[in-house]
């Protein structure tokens, strides 16, 4: 349990500003105190003293883990063809792999998939697992974890990775339960401690507001779900060579639930979660139609349409397009944010994108405070300005 | 038809603010709120009840004692019962730990059709405690559900949202579902309700009620461990380009064009 050592403690106070959940107060003698009720453990205090006064006690027990082996990789596909965060996953994979001196293997689960096999081992596969089955052929949650789980138990890999995508996030949460292992939601950073063997996972908490870095010490696999376009993309080589292996599991899967139908509403559009570019609109469009001035210069760029959840209530757009605490979050390389004043409701959604740019009338507005470029003034004027520029630019 | 609707107590994120030269956490006066996805949760359960004319929905929630006023908030709503699970071996638990603990709370209420949580809960943003209950009790689950086409007490038709658009999935109950803001609005308490609220008992369920085993639960039971918190370094300064809208443009389009061409 945590306790603060009141020897070493100063009474300065800085656990007390870093502590999420207002459970640290002064004492009469100068020192500080825990109140273990709203306590969460979230160890924020921990790394903010400086005197190391502050501990959290467990019971300890080192565990054998030489059996477990290699990095994984879960390669989503959709409709058969394999999602984009699977070669970021592999990007990564890869590096992790060799940090450990291990190998790297992709998990390939579909219908008639495996010629696909090959793509995988081009951007770094040391092996792939496919395993074909009807059941697969579209994600189903409870075939997906039988093979998942399955398969782990029969090769122990060390790391399991997966996209922090809809079909990522539900799938290992059910893996991870059955196979007693760590699951770190959303990762934007991993790496390794080479000498303890351990994934060192870092992730967004309160929307983006704090980062914490998460172990799995006393299980494995160690299991992260990895956030789109954070990692980089492993380059194709098809000098590569690796080891295919197909599995069959004939008439042992079974699915209660049943898909019926997929529908497609993005359609032409790319999706958000994949997209380079988002171009958003907000509250200062006004109405329904104006979106059409986003929508001409997200053609241009090849970028995603996106929106502010006061543009999504008024009913301008759709749900999908919402960025921001209940909508989407997004990490875009460039992310133009379109008469969107910028509350944090919507900051937490896009704050991590790799260069802000916004565009609003109001100098005031807080998004300007998260753009690297801005400019104040009227939207209806600088957006189709912007978008015929850069028709000239990009030669469209 | 048994509904139990699994809710969490978070801060309100509105008000954690970064202190810009400490670049420390500032959560002065900071109000607890239910995580706004249980609230879509909370009212689909209620609208399911309305919906077939016969019902209970059951509010859960595991946290410290003062996640009692989350569930009295969802009684207000229209929630007919709801149980406290909170105990001082619980505090740390991870999502591993937390889904068991949850899964063996909805055992013990037993003969459930269907349980509901929010997607994820703005805290932690993980999603994964749904899934982690579901898994649990080896019931089927459907996560991101949209929209619920058709429900009867042993089959439902939902709206699974994808990155793409959306899977219509026919799965029989009891069965998970984690729900997004689109499925619906959720309602506000009535006077009524709130009066009931008030006078409600909230049984409160500890370790030894339900009987979890030590190893499971809690800081030790969790498999996960935090090692590190800090705050991502602040974003550079940005920078406002001035002038004539054309002259803006032609500054901004020339310090983007190495990122738009492909």
């Amino acid at each position: 349990m945590i306790r603060v050592i009141k020897e070493k403690c100063t009474g300065c106070g800085l656990c007390i500003k870093v502590c999420p959940f207002s459970a640290i107060s002064k004492t009469s003698d100068n020192k500080v105190e825990i109140d273990v009720t709203k306590c969460n453990l979230c160890s924020a205090c921990i790394s903010a003293c400086k005197l190391s006064a502050i501990v959290i006690e467990r019971e300890e027990e080192k565990k054998d883990f030489s059996q477990y082996k290699n990095v994984w990789v879960f390669a989503e596909q959709k409709r058969g063809v394999i999602q984009p965060v699977v070669y970021e996953l592999l990007g990564k994979g890869r590096e992790l792999a060799d940090r450990l001196r291990s190998q790297l293997w992709a998990i390939l689960l579909g219908y008639r998939i495996r010629d696909q096999a090959q793509e995988l081992i081009y951007r770094g596969a040391d092996k792939v697992i496919v395993v074909e089955d009807l059941l697969l052929e579209n994600f189903l949650d409870e075939p997906y974890t039988q093979v998942l789980v399955d398969l782990i138990q029969k090769y122990k890999p060390e790391i399991l990775l997966a996209g922090a995508t809809t079909i990522g996030r539900a799938l290992v949460s059910r893996v991870a339960v059955k196979v007693h292992a760590g699951l770190t939601a959303d990762c934007t950073g991993l790496e390794i401690d080479s000498e303890e063997r351990l994934l060192l996972q870092t992730r967004p908490a309160f929307g983006g507001n704090i980062m914490a870095t998460i172990i799995t010490p006393n299980h494995r696999p160690q299991m992260a779900t990895v956030r789109h376009k954070v990692m980089k993309e492993a380059k194709v080589d098809s000098k590569r060579k690796g080891e295919v292996e197909v599995l069959n599991y004939d008439g042992k899967l079974g699915s209660r639930t049943k898909l019926i139908d997929m529908i497609d509403e993005v359609g032409k559009t790319v999706n958000l979660a994949e997209a380079d570019i988002i171009v958003s609109g907000g509250r200062g469009l006004g109405k329904a139609e104006n979106f059409r001035i986003i929508e001409e210069l997200a053609e241009v760029l090849g970028a995603a349409v996106g929106a502010s959840r006061a543009a999504v209530d008024a009913g301008w757009i759709s749900y999908a397009h919402q960025v921001g605490q209940t909508g989407r979050t997004v990490c875009p390389k460039l992310y133009i944010a379109c008469g969107i004043s910028g509350q944090i409701q919507h900051l937490v959604g896009m704050q991590s994108s790799d260069i802000i740019v916004a565009i609003n009338k109001d100098p005031e507005a807080p998004i300007f405070k998260v753009a690297d470029y801005g400019i104040v003034g009227d939207l209806f004027e600088i957006v189709p300005l912007l978008t015929k520029r850069f028709k000239e630019v990009l030669k469209r | 038809m048994k509904i139990i609707v699994c809710i969490k107590q978070v801060p309100e994120t509105t008000n954690v603010k970064i202190d810009p030269e400490k670049g420390t956490l500032i959560r002065e006066g900071v109000d607890s709120i239910i995580n706004p996805f249980d609230m879509y949760a909370i009212e689909e359960g209620l609208r399911i009840k309305e919906r077939l004319g016969e019902g209970e929905v059951i509010i859960i929630s595991m946290g410290p004692p003062q996640a009692e006023q989350a569930l009295r908030e969802a009684i207000s709503m229209g929630a007919d019962s709801a149980v406290l699970i909170t105990d001082r071996k619980l505090a740390g638990s991870d999502t591993w730990a937390t889904s068991y603990t949850l899964a063996r709370a909805i055992e013990k209420i037993g003969d459930y059709n269907l349980i509901l949580c929010g997607k994820q809960a703005i805290d932690g943003d993980t999603a994964q405690v749904g899934p982690g209950i579901s898994s649990w009790l080896d019931i089927p689950q459907v996560t991101y559900v949209k929209k619920i086409r058709q429900i009867t007490k042993d089959k439902a038709v939902v709206e699974r949202m994808t990155e793409e658009g959306f899977d219509v999935i026919e799965t029989p109950l009891p069965a998970l579902f984690t729900v997004v803001k689109e499925i619906n609005e959720p309602r506000l308490p009535s006077l009524k309700g709130k009066l009931r609220a008030k006078k409600m008992e909230i049984p409160v369920w500890g370790v030894e009620d339900l009987g979890l085993e030590d190893d499971k639960i809690g800081l030790n039971g969790s498999p996960t461990r935090v090692v590190k918190i800090f705050t991502p370094p602040p974003r550079e300064k940005g920078m406002i380009l001035k002038g004539q809208p054309q002259e803006a443009v032609d500054k901004l389009v020339e310090k983007l064009k190495d990122v738009v061409i492909r």
